[in-house]
């Protein structure tokens, strides 16, 4: 068990340098390739009026003109140790994890991040909760309910769900929930948790509804196949040969053993949505780290969009760290091998 | 030996007054499908009492395994349409609440499946499997349950049960999963146990130790037990009598010697004739029934065995349109079959008994 754990670690780490170099190298190299050069890529520090003895010297301090290994080993080295940067306006100190300054402002990337987690978080984690007691209990009653009117319409509705895009639902209900009946909060407002729990919530409601909803979807159809199978599986036969009552035999028998392989999926979406919901964010106009990426996407602010991509790779790696630890919680049969 | 078959009710074999402690009375078990009605079993009746162990054998799709899952009430509701009668100490089972059953089952009547390893649940250790079946019909505490679990595992020959109570099924051999299921099955001391291919997927080594546990147990626990198998050999072991099945009915039943003697019935010969034998002179071959089990939605006319059936011509055609009755040919011996006694006496001794 205890070298499971310490080789899933390694994988982990050995997984975040290979994120770490493809990020880079998509963000430093290929623009090399594609024909940029050292002072292009200064240019975005200084601005477009400077001279070009400025951008020359610009980009040596930055460093541009290494080989590119060492540009990455710097860069490395910023995230884990920090770094100082100077593109002209003197010294500045970027404490670990560094993730470079942005273009646009001049501020170090990282403390931006922590700025945008919060939402980012509550957003995830209030919905994934919301999405997995919703979704797994609709499908297990569907799958129980096998060809009853609740299991086509249950099945009915998560068809729409899992079709139906974030931006639409979410722009409908907030123009009917928000603006018209006025029961939830509208767009744009994000209370702190820390500052008012309750506020916090009210907040967010719509939101996680929204984000849950088309997640919800995807998990009772997952859910319904899951149980099933499993109902099907000679081990339930014994189950009810013992004696068990049939509620003992769903959940302690029959959805122990489906939730395994939702488990998995539900710990990637997680680590995935902690990465930024792009699309909610927007929707909602939350200002997440998924509305950071885009931002920095549309005005091609480098820094920022590899910010959050190392972020969000990082949370994915964890996630599955996670997920292949709860792996060996959940199934006796990993633990032994 | 007090078990007796009961063909039909209102056959003359149906002695009023003689109530067994499992008593199964034109038992049928239909399934509705979209390609028609599957009778998998089509009118069944035997007897068993306390202390006896009752075959019943059959090829695959015979009826053996539907019969005890009906026994057991595992059919899922509305998938199945059965009726007759089926009496466990006097209490009918058949149109009796689920709930009335479920309370029946595990306590007074358990069951062994074929294949140990996807019977038992693998998140659950087996320990817990057992404590499981045995608290759900005794209130005591987990510790009790525990110390009982324990205690289970050591009758059925399982070394060091005190740390093995904590494995998983995955960690048991083959041999040993199937001894701690026979554990979970005893657990609640059940008055009527059926074993449906207890040794099928086991090791031939294991087989024989399972067996004669099983046997072991019954003497020790004096429950009536039903061995569900498609291989004689395992039933000549074990079984006081054996009922030999073919599409879903009954087509002979003797106490196991007279089976193995005195064989009246041609499917029977047919299943003796497949059975690989290391006691005797090798013959050439194994003689395998010809043709395949019938479809259990268009079962044939009159007997359903004719299609395949050797002897079928020396009826006068009376087996491709009459359903042969059912009856007691001598004392304990039922047969279903057109032959007369002459022919299937001549064919026996003369074709039958010396190739075997």
């Amino acid at each position: 068990m205890i070298t499971y754990i310490i080789r899933r670690l390694f994988a982990a780490v050995g997984l975040l340098l290979i994120v770490s170099i493809i990020t880079f190298s998509i963000f430093f190299v290929v623009p090399r390739i594609a024909g940029g050069t050292p002072e292009t890529l200064a240019t975005r520090y200084v601005g477009r009026a400077a001279t070009a003895e400025t951008v020359h010297l610009t980009a040596e301090r930055l460093g541009f003109y290494d080989p590119m290994h060492v540009q990455y080993a710097n860069w490395a080295k910023g995230i884990v140790l920090g770094a100082e940067y100077d593109y002209g306006a003197g010294v500045e100190k970027c404490p670990a994890p560094c993730l470079g300054y942005s273009f646009l402002t001049k501020q170090p990337v990282w403390p931006d991040l922590l700025d945008r987690a919060p939402v980012t978080f509550s957003l995830a984690i209030g919905a994934s909760i919301l999405w997995l007691f919703a979704g797994v209990s609709t499908g297990v009653l569907s799958a129980l309910r096998r060809g009853t009117v609740f299991d086509r319409g249950a099945m009915g509705v998560a068809l729409a769900g899992v079709s139906l895009p974030i931006f639409f639902t979410g722009l409908v209900s907030l123009a009917f929930f928000s603006y018209t009946l006025g029961w939830t909060a509208p767009g744009g407002q994000f209370i702190p948790f820390t500052e008012n729990p309750a506020q916090w919530a009210y907040s967010m409601t719509l939101p996680w509804i929204t984000l849950s909803f088309l997640f919800s979807a995807q998990y009772a159809r997952l859910t319904r196949a899951g149980m099933l199978e499993t109902m099907h599986e000679d081990y339930i036969r014994t189950a009810r040969a013992k004696g068990l009552r049939e509620r003992t035999v769903v959940i302690q028998h029959g959805l122990r053993a489906a939730l395994t392989p939702i488990l998995t999926i539900f710990g990637l979406d997680v680590g995935l949505l902690l990465g930024g919901a792009v699309l909610t964010e927007k929707t909602f106009s939350l200002n997440g780290l998924g509305k950071y990426a885009v931002d920095g996407i549309v005005s091609q602010d480098m820094p920022k969009i590899m910010g959050v991509t190392l972020l969000a790779a990082f949370f994915i790696v964890i996630a599955n760290l996670i997920v292949d630890l709860m792996y060996a919680v959940v199934d006796p049969r990993v633990r032994t091998q | 030996m007090t078990t007796t078959a009961i063909p039909q009710a209102g056959d003359p074999a149906v002695r009023p007054g003689i109530e067994g402690f499992l008593q199964v009375k034109d038992l049928r078990v239909h399934f509705p499908t979209d390609d028609g009605v599957v009778k998998s079993v089509d009118g069944l009746s035997f007897n068993l009492e306390r202390g006896e162990t009752l075959g019943i054998v059959g090829e695959s799709g015979s009826g053996k395994s539907v019969t005890s899952l009906s026994i057991m009430g595992l059919h899922a509701p509305g998938t199945a349409n059965i009726s007759g009668q089926v009496t466990l100490n006097g209490d009918n089972l058949i149109g009796a609440s689920s709930e009335h059953i479920r309370r029946l089952r595990g306590k007074d009547m358990a069951m062994i499946f074929q294949d140990p390893l996807s019977a038992m649940h693998p998140y659950y250790t087996v320990g817990h499997q057992i404590i499981e079946a045995y608290r759900v019909h005794n209130n005591v505490s987990k510790k009790v349950a525990r110390k009982h679990a324990i205690d289970m595992l050591d009758r059925v020959g399982i070394p060091q049960p005190d740390a093995r109570v904590d494995e998983y099924p995955h960690q048991f051999s083959g041999g040993m999963r199937q001894r701690a299921m026979i554990a979970m099955a005893l657990s609640c001391d059940p008055e009527l146990l059926i074993a449906d291919e207890p040794t099928t997927a086991l090791d031939v080594t294991v087989q024989a130790q399972i067996l004669d546990l099983i046997r072991d147990l019954q003497q020790e626990f004096n429950s009536a037990v039903i061995i569900i198998t498609h291989d004689l050999g395992v039933v000549a072991e074990l079984a006081d009598d054996i009922l030999v099945m073919y599409a879903g009915r009954a087509v002979e039943y003797a106490t196991a010697h007279e089976i193995f003697t005195a064989p009246q019935h041609p499917y029977t010969w047919g299943l003796l004739g497949s059975m690989p034998r290391l006691d005797r002179e090798r013959t050439e071959r194994l003689r395998p029934i010809p043709g395949a089990p019938p479809s259990l939605i268009n079962v044939p006319s009159g007997c359903p065995f004719h299609p395949r059936c050797a002897y079928a011509r020396l009826t006068d055609g009376a087996s491709e349109t009459l359903r042969p009755e059912f009856t007691e040919i001598s004392s304990r011996h039922f047969l279903a079959c057109h032959l007369t006694v002459q022919d299937r006496q001549r064919v026996w001794e003369n074709d039958i008994r010396p190739s075997l």
